[in-house]
């Protein structure tokens, strides 16, 4: 309102609409002709922008961190609750084997003894139940390693001294069957020899080794060159358990109606491209269940401030 | 972010807005702008890399198979070395079940050998505390075996005449060891240091007091095996050897009377020798006189 016009108020005239009006101003106009409920919920999810929650993954790392170290006390203080490493162990007499590294052994030895079929079959009714690759964030110590350096990656983007170079992520399909044909061929378990899954279970369990500074020059090229490179585009195990997770029934759910699309979620998520859906525009239903790929980490949960992005259970009408 | 990331999300961006507007001949696909054809294919050279780099690397693995100098000894039960490797899934189950902690599993340096269980005889050898030969029961996948499938490869020389007797079994309704191959075979390898040969007694403990080696001694505890330094020896002729293997008729020690008449002693391996190593752990001299030829077949 400009000088002229208070004055002439003053005098007596009565007050006309302004010609101009500031962007900012008429954007509170706008927001204000909402109803006071929705200007009301918008508030609130700017509140809740500030509130950090970790509640998921501190349960994940509680249970990673918990497992990994049954597998080393069963051990150290012969407990014998969870015997063995990852690749295979027995829990509490029950034979328990990686689906991968069974998958490896049935190809290059091709001779399958009961054991080995009953612990293989055992391990995929669970993460058949569980979710796939919920192992890999749930289970797997390289993960977690790996979520740490990821840390790290980060804080050197944001200062600008690294960029993260994607690779085609077909990469990883074509890394499962090369392994699987190279077990076929050789007659060796020839991806065991670079896994930092297995390298790490075992070094938790039976002492550090060599092996450790393949772990150590993986994470450096995580590091230095592109964001979690071995899970995201190597890594065959993620790949195995991705496929017994497509049936699983414990996956994340997207749900429209609740979503902002400010993409938060994408941007901590290990696997984004299960995420698509979130983007404006691309989702097919109300609810849309995200793709096997996705590791249940749960990230995705913490950092959405307006629950579009909850755990479910396929044909159990309740929240986690 | 990375340039490519970023034009990745502007190509995303122009998706969205193409979505939004549908062009006369949907369904078609758009041509690729430049800039984000070019980073589409750096992208694929670089993927090509990595995947070179990393099954090269995995390849590299073979290379210390292939040499195969360092010809190691195996759990009892091993299947021969190749079906060994591949049928291994690395677990340590083994190493976890064993009294005396003989088995150790190899690091990266034996390639695909990684995480597979071995022996190192001199430093702790197998001597059967468990009776049962535990790693056996414990493997999920027939690595190590009571009975091999008669579909995998056996060579002469590896089958045991009879099942083997267990010295600390003897007293026992089934005396004998589930085993039915040997994992190597002992030789006396440096006849000119065995004390035997030598005529010698021998004192004292007999790997000095520093070595963490144990033993079972069936007449002090049947099933706690003793340090080797706390089991000090007093042998007018060092027959270590000889008395401290566990399996029957697998070692003797062979008197012969020479030409002057005097008494001449030398350790003679036997056919039932299993290869488990205990002579070589317990030869009190340095390096052992009696070494174990991993994985070598008995050759009479």
């Amino acid at each position: 309102m400009s000088a002229s016009e208070r004055l002439r108020v003053m005098f007596g005239a009565a007050p006309l609409k302004p010609e101009r009006i500031t962007p900012a101003a008429q954007q509170v106009h706008k927001l204000k002709r909402m109803t006071k409920a929705d200007f009301e919920a918008l508030k609130q999810h700017a509140r809740d922008h500030q509130l950090v929650n970790h509640k998921w993954r501190n349960r994940r790392w509680a249970v990673l961190i918990l497992v990994n170290l049954l597998f080393t006390f069963s051990f150290w203080l012969d407990i014998q609750m969870l015997e063995g490493s990852l690749t295979a162990s027995r829990f509490v007499g029950f034979h328990l084997i990686d689906l991968n590294s069974a998958l490896q052994v049935m190809l290059a030895h091709r001779h399958v003894i009961v054991n080995l079929f009953i612990g293989t079959a055992t391990v995929f009714v669970l993460w058949v139940v569980l979710g796939g690759r919920s192992f890999c964030s749930w289970v797997c110590p390289y993960h977690l390693v790996a979520e740490w350096f990821e840390w790290l990656h980060l804080r050197l983007v944001a200062k600008k001294l690294v960029s993260d170079h994607q690779f085609h992520r077909g990469a990883r399909s074509v890394f499962w069957l090369a392994f699987a044909l190279l077990a076929v061929l050789s007659g060796y378990t020839v991806f065991e020899t670079i896994s930092p899954t297995g390298i790490l279970s075992r070094a938790l369990i039976y002492g550090p080794s060599l092996a450790l500074g393949w772990v150590l020059l993986l994470l450096l090229f995580e590091v230095l060159y592109s964001r979690r490179a071995w899970c995201r585009y190597v890594c065959p195990i993620g790949l195995t358990y991705g496929m017994v997770g497509a049936i699983s029934p414990l996956r994340v759910e997207y749900r429209l109606e609740h979503c902002f699309h400010e993409g938060d979620c994408r941007k901590v998520c290990m696997v984004p491209h299960v995420l698509d859906v979130v983007i404006k525009g691309r989702a097919p239903d109300l609810k849309t269940p995200i793709g096997p790929d996705c590791t249940r980490c749960g990230l995705c949960v913490d950092v959405c401030p307006s629950g579009a992005l909850v755990f479910d259970i396929k044909g159990l009408n309740r929240l986690l | 972010m990375s340039d490519d990331t970023r034009d990745d999300d502007r190509a995303a961006a122009a998706d969205e807005a193409a979505a939004a507007n549908p062009a006369p001949t949907a369904g078609s696909r758009r041509p690729q702008a430049p800039v984000r054809r070019l980073s589409s294919r750096r992208r694929f050279i670089r993927s090509a890399f990595l995947i070179g780099g990393v099954l090269g690397l995995a390849m590299l693995g073979y290379v210390p198979v292939a040499g195969a100098h360092r010809s190691r000894l195996r759990p009892p039960g091993a299947l021969e070395e190749a079906d060994f490797l591949s049928s291994c899934i690395k677990c340590g189950q083994c190493v976890q079940v064993c009294p005396v902690a003989a088995i150790r599993l190899d690091d990266i340096d034996s390639g695909f050998g990684i995480g597979v269980p071995s022996i190192d005889a001199r430093a702790q050898a197998c001597d059967f505390s468990c009776d049962a030969v535990q790693c056996i029961l414990a493997c999920p996948t027939g690595s190590l075996t009571y009975r091999k499938p008669a579909s995998l490869a056996t060579r002469p020389g590896m089958p045991l005449a009879r099942a083997p007797l267990l010295k600390a079994k003897a007293k026992d309704a089934e005396p004998t060891l589930n085993l039915p191959e040997r994992i190597g075979v002992a030789r006396l390898s440096r006849p000119d240091s065995c004390l035997a040969v030598l005529g010698k007694g021998f004192r004292g403990q007999a790997r000095g007091a520093g070595f963490r080696g144990r033993l079972r001694y069936v007449e002090r505890d049947r099933w706690r095996p003793v340090a080797v330094r706390d089991h000090p020896y007093d042998r007018d002729l060092c027959n270590l050897c000889v008395s401290e293997c566990p399996i029957g008729d697998a070692i003797t020690m062979l008197a012969t009377v020479a030409a002057d008449g005097s008494r001449q002693h030398r350790p003679q391996v036997l056919e039932q020798c299993v290869g488990c190593g205990v002579c070589e752990m317990i030869c009190p001299v340095d390096p052992a006189a009696i070494v174990i030829d991993a994985r070598q077949p008995w050759e009479g």
